[in-house]
């Protein structure tokens, strides 16, 4: 059944919100100089940015969603007093083919192992499938982030590509591993759960 | 020194922008071979707007090394391949190619040309690994891959949707290591 009295952005701890260009840059510039978060998140060499910096990283975020209409992108907030702790997102749509590439982060250590990924997680999904309606979604994750890839097998996904030896971080080798879930499985949990 | 450019049926080389764009202009017009080689839409782009698209992406010479493929025997333009330098830190490296005149499919001359990009890539350019993906109904394609050395490392379950049938992507790596030793270059 049609359902839409069920908010999209709205989970028990968290919710979705819009980016706020004056409060936000203070605090993602913070992350950005946790090299820890910085790694996990991105394949891009970690570097500290300034609040100006990310100023500049959320307009050309703004101008892509609304120009090239293939990034979906959330801030993640606290539902108790709404302050931001992490971004979502999906991007790169192919909407012919109907996919898409999840990404999502929690910024500050102390919100971090708390399951607030998880209920980001279950709400991009949702969006990804029952919104966008995308045949599949990819989650494409560094060998070393455990979090991660125990996150994304938590919720079904498939490791369906390995590419050896991709990324070289701290004089190591590793892997990166690309998840699928597809819409029809996340539909088949949905219905298990009910 | 080896010859970089030059394999035993094809050498790499560069184009006028006038002269690719007229080339690609006709081939675009062979869904056959859009559809092999990319998973976008097939279009129709004018040599102009093709002419324009080719200069614009020769701005891009530090992370994007093309080259047009043409035939040893008479010369002739015959596709085109190039190695996309994602990030130089991790080496991470996507390879792409198309043979857009169908006369020279299944003959060897896309293999040629695939020994001669991988070799750039390896010593040349010094990469540490070579990615890329291609249609698990392109059957040609992986053949050739595997010949020059490239191994599976996973499939993508229905990425592509075409003529409303499902198909997956497959995705394949070499890594220098592998190349050297089949090249008895190890030390």
């Amino acid at each position: 059944m049609l359902d839409i009295q069920t908010q999209l952005f709205e989970a028990q701890d968290i919710r979705f919100g819009p980016i706020d260009h004056e409060t936000h840059p203070e605090i993602e510039s913070k992350w950005t100089h946790d090299a820890e978060f910085m790694r996990l998140l991105e394949l891009k060499p970690a570097r500290p940015l300034s609040p100006a910096m990310v100023k500049k990283q959320y307009e050309a975020i703004e101008k892509e969603m609304d120009e090239e209409k293939n990034l979906f992108y959330f801030t993640i907030r606290a539902r108790e007093d709404d302050r931001l702790i992490g971004k979502a997102m999906i991007e790169w749509v192919s909407w012919t083919n109907g996919n898409g590439f999840i990404r999502l982060g929690i910024g500050a250590p102390e919100d971090r192992r708390k399951g607030y990924g998880s209920q980001a997680l279950t709400m991009l999904l949702r969006y990804a499938f029952g919104e966008l309606n995308l045949y599949r979604v990819t989650a494409v994750v560094p060998a070393y982030n455990e979090g991660a890839l125990r996150l994304f097998q938590k919720f079904g996904f498939m490791e369906e590509i390995r590419r050896r030896k991709a990324l070289n971080r701290d004089g190591e080798f590793w892997d990166l591993v690309s998840f699928g879930l597809l819409n029809a499985e996340w539909r088949e949990q949905q219905n298990g759960r009910g | 020194m080896k010859d970089l450019y030059r394999g035993s049926l094809v050498r790499l080389c560069d184009e006028s922008p006038e002269m690719l764009a007229k080339a690609f202009a006709k081939w675009n017009q062979d869904t056959e071979q859009h559809r092999l080689a990319d998973d976008d839409p097939a279009q129709l782009w004018s040599e102009k707007k093709i002419k324009e698209q080719i200069e614009k992406r020769a701005e891009n010479t530090s992370q994007s090394f093309r080259f047009s493929i043409r035939t040893l025997e008479d010369d002739k333009l015959i596709g085109g391949v190039g190695l996309w330098v994602a990030s130089w830190t991790h080496s991470e490296t996507w390879l792409g190619i198309s043979i857009g005149d169908r006369d020279y499919w299944g003959r060897g001359y896309g293999t040629d040309a695939m020994r001669l990009i991988v070799q750039y890539g390896f010593i040349e350019l010094n990469l540490r690994r070579i990615s890329l993906g291609l249609h698990a109904y392109n059957e040609r394609a992986r053949k050739s891959y595997e010949k020059v050395g490239f191994k599976f490392e996973g499939r993508m379950r229905g990425e592509g949707l075409r003529d409303g049938i499902r198909f997956d992507s497959l995705w394949m790596g070499i890594l220098r290591e592998e190349w050297l030793a089949q090249q008895g270059m190890l030390p």
